[in-house]
């Protein structure tokens, strides 16, 4: 059908205002289509980040062990030993797990904890802390605890420890001080103050401190394994299968950062929806707006429609030239559309750059390819109902026009 | 000579109800292979509904139509567009050419259609056309620029594309001044003795009729001499 290819693309090029202003129509409609799903997209990512990105992705929990129960041969319960209040289980294995699970494809970082309360106590203060002991060049691993330095240093050497800057201001700390932290196990350590961190997050940095791995083995008594293990993935959107692959590997209770977090996925979720409705908006008025020039079109061209058909073009032809043409302009149209979308999310910082007070809109995000399909098909679409039109025009009165 | 086309009692009404008119009324005609034939009649006497319906542009509410041994009114539309493409050439009162396109594109037209592209071949078949039609240096001009003579002797070159056994002709000079009319009229007349080409020609003037071997007057829907 080269001939019909021809034919629409004269009639595109007959009327160059007319046709110039339909597609730019077209590629206004793209640009939104574009615009839409690198601001829905990079919204999503900026929440995740922001929510999600301190976290850790993957967390294995050494199970807790049922109370143990001694039982008399006629089945009497003699003695109950309850589980104690604090977490006391261990992953005795995990040495032999770290290697494993850092070879898992997607996997970043991998970051042996011990975790536990205690008491940090700086003269007659003192204040009720969460413990966590990383291992010493792993500090930053899960939560970029180095990016939010605000004093001293990160590094977790023996003896030292760091603390968030809320409670640094409570106990009126400051960088060198030696400070008595108390585990709930009952064992204290004499700790200078290497560094304080602000994350933002007053949960943080008003209650959480960070020790070496081994000086946490000496706090709760632990001198082999970890309380658990957290894993970074380079996309967190991958937790789901890479926790399913985990625990196929090895075994352990990987639990993947969307358990839990039902109603941040119901709220990405609800916006990815908005993003959906105001895409298919766009792509509508792509439609109708083809739909109406090109109906426009084959009542302006009756006469010459008649003409083709009186000189042996069958209906399929007429049909073919029309729908051509819509399939032009969707093209034409939808790459326009996209040029412009591109170059106007180019100013924008990347997804790795977002900051607050800023549109976070990521380029990658854009859907371009999809964008230009789903218009250069809706175009077609839309080019059908005028071309059954022109394919039904009467000859004889269409000549006598 | 033998018979191109034969029709027989044609009836055709517009309309229905009190509001339907009747326009052919039992009209018969047989046209011969080679004819150059003049159609006569006063507005209204059926004469363009005719033409309309040996172009099989339309079907008539009754009668019969047989052309070179095929019937016309049982085929279905996709068989009547592919033999009015191969059979038969029309040239209208006012050439009804495309406007967006050239000369010679607009007589290659047909044979493109038929063919799917626009061949070599169809192209130096359409640039003879025009030039016998007196439009050498014409062949690659946008129709919007040219006169009323040269559009209707680009759009006889278009009717006779796909070497037609039949053409039909409504008015053809009917917009033309004299000296244009009568330009055309030779062309037809030199393209029906040289070509064979049949030739049906619906008019209202004497002398354009008088170039044609043969009067077809027709009158209250059907043949009257």
């Amino acid at each position: 059908m080269l001939y019909a290819l021809k034919i629409a693309t004269r009639y595109l090029t007959a009327n160059k205002a007319q046709t110039a202003l339909l597609v730019t129509g077209v590629a206004v409609g793209v640009f939104i289509f574009i615009f839409m799903s690198a601001l829905i997209g990079g919204l999503a990512e900026f929440i995740l980040s922001r929510t999600v990105g301190d976290l850790s992705h993957i967390t294995i929990e050494a199970e807790t062990d049922d109370p143990s129960l001694l039982i008399s041969p006629e089945g009497h319960v003699l003695v109950v030993a309850e589980r104690g209040r604090m977490r006391t289980a261990t992953l005795s294995e995990a040495a032999t797990w770290l290697p494993l699970i850092e070879a898992v494809p997607g996997v970043r970082a991998v970051s042996p904890q011990i975790t536990g309360a205690g008491f940090l106590t700086r003269g007659a203060q003192t204040a009720q802390v969460s413990v966590t002991g990383v291992e010493p060049g792993r500090e930053s691993a899960i939560l970029d605890l180095a990016g939010y330095m605000v004093e001293g240093d990160v590094r977790l050497g023996s003896g030292l420890i760091v603390v968030g800057r809320d409670l640094a201001d409570d106990l009126a700390l400051s960088i060198g001080q030696t400070l008595r932290l108390e585990s709930s196990d009952g064992v204290a350590a004499a700790l200078t103050l290497g560094g304080i961190f602000k994350t933002g997050n007053g949960a943080i940095d008003g209650a959480r401190t960070f020790v070496s791995l081994s000086t946490a083995r000496t706090l709760f008594t632990m001198p082999q394994g970890v309380t658990r293990i957290e894993i970074k993935l380079g996309d967190l959107n991958a937790a789901d299968a890479t926790a399913v692959r985990i625990r196929a590997l090895t075994g352990l209770d990987a639990v993947p950062w969307t358990d839990g977090a039902e109603q941040l996925m119901e709220a990405l979720d609800a916006q990815a929806q908005t993003g959906y409705f105001l895409k298919t908006f766009a792509l509508i008025t792509i439609v109708i707006g083809v739909a109406s020039a090109l109906l426009l079109s084959t009542y302006r061209r009756r006469p010459e429609i008649g003409i083709m058909r009186a000189m042996g073009a069958g209906r399929g032809f007429v049909v073919f030239v029309f729908v051509t043409q819509g399939a032009l302009i969707g093209l034409l149209g939808g790459i326009m559309g996209a040029v412009l979308g591109y170059l106007a999310l180019l100013p924008f910082p990347s997804r790795d750059a977002f900051e607050a007070g800023t549109l976070p809109m990521d380029i990658t995000q854009g859907s371009y390819g999809l964008a230009i399909t789903l218009t250069v098909i809706g175009a077609i679409l839309a080019s059908i109902l005028p071309a059954r039109a022109a394919a039904r025009v009467d000859p004889v009165t269409a000549i006598g026009q | 000579m033998t018979a191109l086309l034969e029709v027989s009692d044609l009836i055709k009404t517009y309309g229905t109800g009190e509001a339907a008119t009747r326009v052919l009324r039992g009209l018969s005609l047989r046209l011969e292979a080679g004819e150059m034939a003049a159609l006569l009649g006063p507005s209204g006497s059926g004469k363009s509904t005719l033409l309309t319906i040996l172009g099989t542009l339309m079907k008539p509410t009754s009668g019969s139509y047989v052309m070179l041994g095929q019937d016309m009114i049982a085929a279905d539309d996709r068989a009547l567009t592919g033999f009015r493409n191969a059979h038969i050439g029309f040239v209208f009162q006012f050439h009804n050419l495309l406007p967006d396109f050239t000369a010679l594109e607009n007589v290659v037209f047909p044979t493109a259609v038929r063919d799917g592209r626009e061949t070599p071949a169809a192209r130096a078949r359409g640039r003879d056309l025009l030039t016998r039609m007196g439009l050498a240096e014409r062949i690659d001009f946008p129709t919007a620029n040219l006169s009323g003579g040269q559009k209707q002797r680009v759009a006889v070159a278009r009717a006779l594309m796909n070497s037609p056994e039949l053409v039909l002709a409504d008015e053809p000079t009917g917009n033309l001044d004299r000296a244009s009319a009568m330009q055309v009229m030779d062309l037809i007349g030199q393209i029906n003795r040289e070509e064979g080409t049949t030739f049906m020609i619906s008019t209202h003037d004497e002398k354009i009729a008088a170039v044609c071997r043969r009067q077809i007057v027709v009158g209250d829907g059907v043949v009257t001499g």
